[in-house]
């Protein structure tokens, strides 16, 4: 089967705007989470979030954009020139039919639609921005990066919450197999506006701690909640060989994926996270003992972080993995926030790190997990799976492979190592298919 | 191994002019229309006052208090039209392995109805930009993050494979249908509950539309106000409503003894990149994904017996959708009927794709070509037989449904008769 590997990456996320300055800043532990700057929260029982404070759309998009699209979007329409910069792909590589956009969104642009609905109701419909059309619903983001970057080929949006970046990212694989050459995909959200904090509080998840470093703490015995951030990431998926062809950087291979979801109570209530994750390493055919790393979801609230933890320990063994949350830095994303874990992982790879879980220091007892606390931990890079949940019962996972596989390599076996990763981090590891580097954290 | 074939065994239908999937194709087989002055708020103040709106109450009323209260108007919809759906394809609970059903649903807009009901009240109908989050509805997130609805219909139907929201604007509906056959081919489901919703009939849609004059301001004429392929075409009218397709594998339908409505061949979606509302003339992107559908249906262009039309009828979409058409099925484009249902029931956003399958399906099953309603003064510009104002008998073995949406995105989506094509 076709290949789709990952050869870009464009991050915008609250510790830093730009791949390597959120990548340097994760390493380093430093957290985007503070009091929220943008409008005024006071009175509302959780005040902190994860903000990009260092993003000016002026400096990054024609003048004409910016008053037809929300904050999310000029992220999104950002990181996606950062990501096909990072690739090098240059424009005519392929024709524009087969290269597409699969993206995720959670909230669509909201903070926009607010700005609207006063306008609608304080001074009439004739008030209402022409843009307000497509600029607050949740396709945008695909139908502005195709028409930015010229893509015509396959177009898609997905909705999940959280768990929908890894969705779009598993529709971009998809149509990578159908026959596209190069997708753009990863999810982006928002909505830092007062309709917006008001959704999220409704939630009902919110840490209402008012301690940066304090009030999202997954797997921690204190923990009691989540902070939200804004943000996302865009990945460049490539088929393998024409990547290859072209002889450039493969940060990893997108080698499986399964979304599943949980038992309704009045049908028991079984949670389908598990489910996922053993669909997804079969369908990369990856080992549990050969994946090297677990991004979590972290969700923050007790409840869940119990039921991830025994989920992973079901499947990889006690502390049978190394396991991180690096969201403690940015926040929840939404639908951003794994297309970041995304990109963590895939940095990680390349770097020999596995970047830390901040501010967690004691895990909750029973949670019988190799949390990746404090500082950056080196690794001899391997599989890396990433989990995503979303309210209401939605759960995926992906499963990365560092470098490359033959295209015509059948079975189940890993990848063979034949050369150590650099460890230090920092300097670009250059994987290809001669570079697979094996998984034998166990 | 060759991937499965993938089955329409199950139809629900929550349409302007009558609820369920009867109503829904006598009114569009009779070459009726559903648009109407709007009755949901007062529109007064806009441009375009006319609506397809769903008599909803009769039932509405056989949801339960908890599902009104909870659930927006989009929800409801999508949850009647799934227990139709449900109900017509015969899938009892106890005769499936939950694990392997899963939910792909389109919407455009989400729960924009209650986003706007529940912003009056945070606001004091506009007047604050910092919200009092005590008047807020405890199930505001599930408005603000519309894959909750997808999640209600998987509680609904105990799916507990893969689960999703396709939103890619007005061709949603087209597109989470196509997405849930995807689905089912590479292994990932053997049963998808698929379809799309939107309730959009709401102030600031319908200023949204304004403001862009995409919809008709025919408000005198309101039952003639949504002329596809027309001279006098001024815009669409604005739908609401849902439909739900039961999809499953041809092996796990036999297995049940499910009756087998017809067979989903082939879907691909496509963007212009060319402007997030506006189409270029020659509707090569729409041409692209017609002509990618019918390569993964085997099937030519000339095996086409019936094309389902976006059809919204603003001046640029019938021409672009013409189009399209002749650059992909080259003159086989002339020999084949072109209608658009929207003349009848509206333009509901993200349902109307998958309303506009179950058509199509319905079409297949029955015969029967449903007409393009108000077309009277023929376009010297469009020359397709656009089968105005009354519907045609013809058997029918291969369609296309096309949609179009804001964005650029173009979809197509192939359905047959089962075995009635290549093995």
């Amino acid at each position: 089967m076709t290949t789709a590997v990952i050869t870009g990456i464009g991050v915008a996320a609250p510790n830093g705007a730009g791949t390597e300055n959120f990548w340097a800043a994760t390493l380093r532990g430093e957290s985007g989470i503070g009091p929220i700057r943008r409008f005024d929260t006071r009175g509302y029982p959780a005040r902190l979030g994860g903000e990009i404070d260092d993003f000016d759309p002026a400096e990054h998009l024609p003048r004409r954009l910016l008053p037809q699209t929300d904050r999310m979007t000029q992220l999104a329409l950002t990181a996606s020139a950062w990501a096909l910069a990072d690739s090098g792909v240059a424009p005519g590589t392929y024709d524009p039919g087969e290269t597409g956009v699969a993206m995720a969104g959670a909230f669509g642009g909201f903070e926009y639609g607010q700005r609207e609905l006063e306008n609608l109701w304080c001074s009439g419909p004739e008030r209402v921005s022409v843009y307000m059309s497509f600029a607050w619903f949740y396709a945008v983001n695909t139908g502005q990066l195709s028409i930015r970057h010229v893509l015509r080929g396959p177009a898609g949006v997905v909705v999940g919450d959280q768990a929908g970046g890894l969705d779009a990212v598993a529709q971009a694989r998809r149509n990578i197999r159908k026959g596209a050459r190069l997708m753009l995909s990863g999810g982006f959200d928002s909505s830092f506006c007062p309709y917006g904090w008001v959704a999220r509080i409704s939630d009902g998840t919110l840490s209402t701690d008012e301690d940066p470093r304090t009030a999202y703490l997954p797997f921690d015995l204190r923990a009691r909640g989540q902070v939200p951030g804004e943000g996302g990431a865009v990945l460049v998926v490539e088929e393998a060989a024409a990547a290859r062809r072209r002889g450039t950087r493969i940060y990893g291979e997108i080698a499986g994926y399964a979304a599943t979801f949980d038992a309704a109570a009045r049908y028991g209530g079984e949670r389908g996270l598990g489910r996922a994750v053993e669909a997804a390493l079969a369908d990369a055919g990856v080992t549990a003992r050969e994946v090297g790393v677990v991004f979590a979801d972290g969700s923050g609230r007790p409840a869940d972080d119990r039921a991830e933890a025994e989920t992973i320990a079901a499947v990889f063994g006690p502390q049978g993995v190394p396991v991180t949350v690096p969201k403690t830095m940015t926040g929840r994303m939404s639908s951003g926030g794994a297309p970041v874990d995304l990109a963590g992982a895939l940095l990680a790879m390349r770097d020999g790190l596995i970047p830390p879980t901040v501010n967690v220091r004691t895990v909750a007892p029973g949670a019988r997990l190799d949390l990746v606390t404090g500082v950056p931990r080196p690794w001899q890079p391997g599989p890396a799976l990433v989990l995503a949940r979303g309210r209401g019962g939605f759960n995926s996972a992906m499963v990365l492979r560092p470098g490359t596989a033959a295209p015509n390599r059948t079975g189940a076996a890993s990848v063979t190592g034949r050369e150590a990763p650099t460890r230090s981090g920092g300097k670009r590891h250059e994987a290809d298919d001669t570079v697979g580097p094996g998984g034998d954290h166990a | 191994m060759s991937a499965p074939r993938v089955v329409i065994t199950g139809l629900g239908v929550v349409a302007p002019g009558g609820v369920g999937t009867k109503a829904f194709w006598h009114l569009i087989t009779a070459g009726r229309t559903a648009t109407r002055p709007i009755t949901a708020f007062d529109a007064a103040a806009f441009r375009s006052r006319i609506a397809a709106e769903v008599d909803f109450e009769a039932a509405q009323a056989e949801l339960s208090h908890r599902e009104r209260r909870r659930l927006d108007r989009a929800a409801q919809f999508a949850l009647v039209a799934t227990r139709e759906a449900i109900a017509d394809g015969g899938l009892e609970p106890d005769r499936f392995d939950p694990t392997r059903v899963g939910v792909s649903l389109g919407t455009a807009v989400g729960a924009t109805c209650n986003l706007e009901s529940e912003y009056l009240a945070l606001s004091d109908t506009g007047r604050e930009w910092v919200l009092d989050h005590r008047y807020a509805s405890p199930h505001l997130y599930d408005y603000f993050m519309p894959g909750s609805m997808a999640a209600e219909i998987a509680a609904e139907c105990n799916a507990q494979g893969p689960v999703t929201v396709v939103s890619a604007g007005c061709t949603s509906g087209l597109d989470a249908v196509g997405h849930a056959a995807d689905l089912i081919r590479e292994g990932a489901a053997d049963v998808m509950v698929t379809g799309g919703t939107d309730a959009p009939i709401s102030p600031i849609t319908v200023a949204c539309f304004d403001a862009i004059r995409a919809t008709s301001p025919s408000n005198d004429d309101a039952a003639h106000a949504l002329r596809p392929f027309d001279r006098t075409r001024n815009g669409f009218v604005l739908g609401e409503g849902a439909a739900t397709l039961l999809l499953e594998t041809e092996e796990h339908a036999r297995a049940r003894g499910a009756r087998i409505y017809a067979e989903i061949a082939g879907f691909a979606s496509r963007s212009n990149a060319y402007h997030m509302t506006g189409l270029r003339p020659d509707g090569a992107e729409m041409a692209a994904a017609i002509t990618a559908a019918l390569a993964e249906s085997r099937r030519s262009p000339q095996s086409i017996d019936y094309v389902n039309a976006h059809g919204t009828a603003t001046k640029q979409n019938d021409r672009h959708e013409t189009a399209a058409l002749k650059r992909a099925l080259g003159p086989h484009a002339y020999r084949t009927p072109v209608s658009s249902i929207k003349s009848m029931i509206g333009h509901s956003l993200g349902a109307i794709g998958s309303i506009e399958i179950a058509a199509c399906t319905l079409a297949l099953d029955q015969g029967v070509v449903p007409p393009t309603a108000n077309l009277r003064e023929p376009d010297p510009e469009l020359d397709l037989d656009y089968v105005p104002l009354h519907a045609r008998e013809q058997r029918l073995d291969t369609v296309l449904s096309v949609g179009s949406g804001f964005g650029g995105f173009q979809s197509a989506i192939v359905l047959t008769r089962l075995g009635t094509g290549p093995a």
